[in-house]
């Protein structure tokens, strides 16, 4: 395909090289921690690696993943089997209220739940809270995959004379594995990198002793060589997901499109059904609604102050669709490769685009401070360190909306377009990126509601004067005044509903529904 | 070409952000009473205040490493190690002698460097429901005690108690400190912020914290909620436990705008500054010349704090312990 026209070549190099560059600089962080442990020493990192600190995290850090994960995944897939495939009422309702949960950042989740039961912490508060933040992550895919499947297979396993717990067992839950993989790596991984609400509900994990670190000591070597063992768990998720995998094929074989499968009765399961899309709904919406309203109505009209409140909003809006675009235009060079001429380096360098995302916030930005101080000083506490840091950590998400659209738009009209003239430039520009729209759209608010809601990265790297949100409503609720930080919550829940609701619809409409 | 495009546009952001700034500063103390401060003084002299809010020793550390590069014109902590940090890399422009005759001082280091702007007492804030005054500690050392196992809280990844380490170290040296540093990782129970932890004592799930007098104090002036079962002991008798730690200002070396930096620091020192911490909420004590503190606390001169210089605090030596006793 490469081959076929001389002069496509040129735009193949050409964007070749820049996506390139962005898998270079998103290996800065990585790069930089392995520099780091280099610079601190053998011995030292050693004694920094192996202590009893360390020890503590680590068995914190796999008891919350080997806590929450299975949980998150058996509620995920009853919901979604439940929303999917029976006749359970008002289905459709359940399933969005099943995905409302992304729109409330995992700290707000955490206040309301301090707010409500000022004792929960540690392992339990811990598993709890992260359970009915992160459980859409895994909801959706689940759902989608459920709307996809072709429901022959499962007739052939009923006339085989499987009861129905054995055809869903045996023939449906295989089949939602890669969405279960693909979809307990995301959360995983959000485990791995959240901060705010692990401080708030006290559960130390490595994210949070970083930040404790960096607060007592800036970038010391400490923060960076727990940072080391931070990522070095990312990386074993990443590689025990592709393991968990496999290489196994789930497509159906053949032509024709799969009929939509019958909603099965619930019959006498209708109550318990209901019950317990009705608790997740009251746990994961309910709780954070009561507690916001509890709050906004102690506080009364005072805690509006529009010059506070309308300044962080403001300031945050602009962020998330300065950033959003960023990183959309970052990603775009390697989501049009990928389509368009997928090959083994092309691989390498996705890779790079993806791992980054992986890395927690703290990460990256202790990285991007101490480079910054040290190397680069007139790009420390600007919005283009800001801005970069923002690209690095959402460059997955702008990857997803984006492969998708350029894949549906064919390549025949680029080479139509040059064929009547256009530079390579022009002809995609005017063909692909115009029919991609769409996705490029979707990649930029899913980048913004990231953007919205971080912290971490937010705090470390803005510069001086910028309060979004995210920042004002933590240093409220650090001094305990809930009352204060409630406004912010609120804002920042209305401005993450909308995109939350985009993305709800973006996942049914991959199923063509 | 995105990506230049993209530090085209960023870069003007970035101009227009930095523009007409007034003075920076780096604001580790409370939110809110640094909040007071600028505002109460942008209104009297019209000159404009960018607060940066992070931690004492992230501040300190990030000031050294930025050196002469620095954005910051002047620097507020809750406490003074993060000061004596700085001021030990030579960062620090002297403080003007007119602010220094506004302080006394014992709440000043000698060399005059930098200032006092304010203090807070350490306290040990117990359930008064669960605790009678026979069976509290002596002294905060007693909480090495195993007898004390599971039962008080502290916040040690906060300045605070980093400060209060600092002057334990100093009075008591490297070994007791360490020792008790490891009979703390034993005992206690970690929260995050000293408010929190009241917060915990306050619903009963320990019966005592380590922390300042002013969480109390605020908390009380507001609903009471978080401090309902809670009173205050203060340790007095120059134990460790009864440490007056100073919060600091500085104007650094590296500011474009000294005059303007020192104003600032010679107002919070005047009566305009101090007049906030005794009519506000902040609940921190008044340092200035005869500037009374807020009525609802017991007097400073009442609570027999150990004497301890505050340029000798050793901020990262703390850090350096705490990390090998597990508690960072």
């Amino acid at each position: 395909m490469i081959a076929a026209k001389g002069r496509s070549r040129v735009p193949y190099l050409v964007v070749t090289i820049v996506a390139a560059f962005v898998s270079l600089v998103s290996l800065v962080p990585l790069g930089f921690i392995a520099w780091i442990s280099v610079q601190t020493g053998w011995e030292t990192a050693t004694k920094l690696i192996f202590r009893g600190r360390v020890g503590e995290l680590l068995v914190n850090t796999a008891l919350l993943e080997l806590c929450t994960l299975p949980i998150t995944i058996a509620m995920s897939v009853a919901l979604a089997w439940l929303t999917e495939r029976t006749d359970l009422p008002g289905a459709r309702l359940w399933s969005m209220l099943a995905v409302a949960p992304l729109a409330v950042p995992a700290f707000v989740h955490s206040y309301a739940w301090i707010s409500l039961v000022p004792g929960l912490h540690g392992l339990t508060g811990g598993v709890l809270v992260s359970v009915l933040a992160y459980f859409p992550f895994l909801y959706l895919p689940v759902a989608a995959q459920l709307r996809r499947l072709d429901p022959a297979i499962e007739d052939a396993a009923a006339s085989l004379g499987l009861n129905p717990w054995q055809v869903f067992f045996r023939a449906v839950l295989p089949q939602l594995r890669l969405a279960i993989c693909g979809g307990s790596l995301l959360v995983g991984l959000h485990l791995l990198a959240e901060y705010g609400l692990y401080v708030m509900i006290r559960f130390d994990t490595f994210s949070t002793a970083i930040v404790d670190q960096f607060q007592s000591a800036f970038n010391g070597p400490a923060a960076n060589m727990l940072a080391g063992v931070l990522v070095s768990c990312c990386l074993l998720l990443l590689v025990i997901e592709a393991v968990a995998r496999g290489g196994e094929r789930y497509a159906r074989v053949g032509s024709g499109a799969a009929r939509p499968a019958d909603k099965r009765r619930l019959g006498r399961m209708l109550v318990p059904a209901l019950a317990l899309n009705a608790a997740t709904a009251a746990l994961a919406i309910g709780v954070p609604f009561v507690t916001l309203t509890r709050w906004l109505y102690i506080g009364g009209g005072d805690i509006w102050r529009i010059d506070l409140v309308g300044g962080a909003f403001g300031q945050t809006v602009l962020l998330a669709i300065a950033g959003g675009m960023l990183a959309t235009i970052a990603a775009a060079p390697m989501a049009w490769l990928s389509v368009r001429a997928p090959g083994r380096l092309q691989r390498v360098l996705e890779a790079c685009h993806y791992y980054v995302g992986s890395l927690p916030g703290v990460v990256v930005a202790l990285a991007l401070v101490t480079i910054t101080v040290r190397l680069v000083l007139p790009l420390y506490q600007t919005f283009a360190t800001l801005f970069l840091a923002y690209i690095m950590l959402f460059l997955p998400r702008a990857m997803v909306g984006l492969r998708t659209s350029i894949a549906q738009a064919p390549v025949e009209l680029e080479r139509a377009a040059m064929a009547l003239g256009r530079t390579p430039f022009q002809a995609v520009r005017q063909t692909t990126m115009r029919l991609a729209a769409p996705g490029i759209a979707a990649s930029t608010a899913l980048v913004a509601l990231g953007i919205t809601n971080e912290l971490t990265a937010t705090l470390m790297l803005s510069p001086t004067g910028v309060e979004t949100l995210a920042t004002k409503f933590w240093s409220l609720t650090s001094e305990i005044d809930y009352v204060a930080a409630a406004p912010y919550a609120v804002m920042m829940v209305l401005l993450s509903l909308p995109l939350t609701f985009l993305l709800y619809v973006q996942s049914r409409r991959a199923t063509g529904q | 070409m995105a990506l230049a495009a993209l530090f085209a546009g960023t870069g003007a952001t970035v101009a227009l952000a930095q523009d007409d700034i007034g003075i920076v500063v780096y604001n580790a103390q409370h939110e809110s009473l640094g909040v007071a401060w600028a505002e109460a003084f942008t209104k009297e002299t019209g000159i404009k205040v960018t607060l940066r809010k992070g931690s004492d020793m992230e501040f300190a550390n990030q000031i050294v490493q930025e050196g002469a590069a620095s954005p910051a014109d002047v620097f507020l902590t809750e406490n003074s190690p993060a000061m004596s940090l700085v001021d030990g890399a030579g960062l620090f422009e002297p403080v003007a002698a007119d602010t220094l005759a506004q302080v006394p001082e014992n709440f000043r280091p000698s060399n005059g460097h930098w200032t006092g702007v304010a203090a807070r007492s350490t306290v040990f804030a117990y359930d008064k429901t669960k605790l009678t005054e026979d069976k509290l500690p002596k002294s905060m050392l007693d909480l090495a005690d195993p007898s004390w196992k599971g039962r008080w809280a502290a916040s040690p990844s906060g300045a605070d108690f980093q400060a209060i380490v600092s002057a334990l170290l100093s009075l008591k040296g490297e070994e007791a400190t360490a020792s008790w540093l490891k009979a703390m990782k034993e005992n206690f129970t970690a929260y995050k912020g000293n408010s929190t932890a009241m917060k915990a004592v306050n619903a009963g799930e320990v019966e005592g914290a380590v922390i300042y007098h002013y969480y109390y104090f605020g908390d009380q002036a507001k609903t009471g909620e978080n401090s309902r079962n809670v009173a205050l002991h203060f340790f007095k008798n120059e134990d460790p436990g009864a440490f007056v730690s100073i919060s600091g200002g500085g104007v650094l070396a590296s500011s474009q705008h000294k005059e303007n930096a020192q104003k600032f620091l010679a107002w919070i020192t005047g009566k305009g500054g101090q007049g906030i911490l005794r009519d506000g909420t902040s609940f921190e004590y008044a340092v200035g010349n005869g500037e009374a503190s807020n009525k609802a606390l017991p007097a400073l001169s009442e609570l027999q704090y150990p004497k301890v210089d505050p340029a000798t605090l050793n901020s990262a030596k703390v850090t350096d312990l705490m990390t090998d006793a597990g508690l960072l």
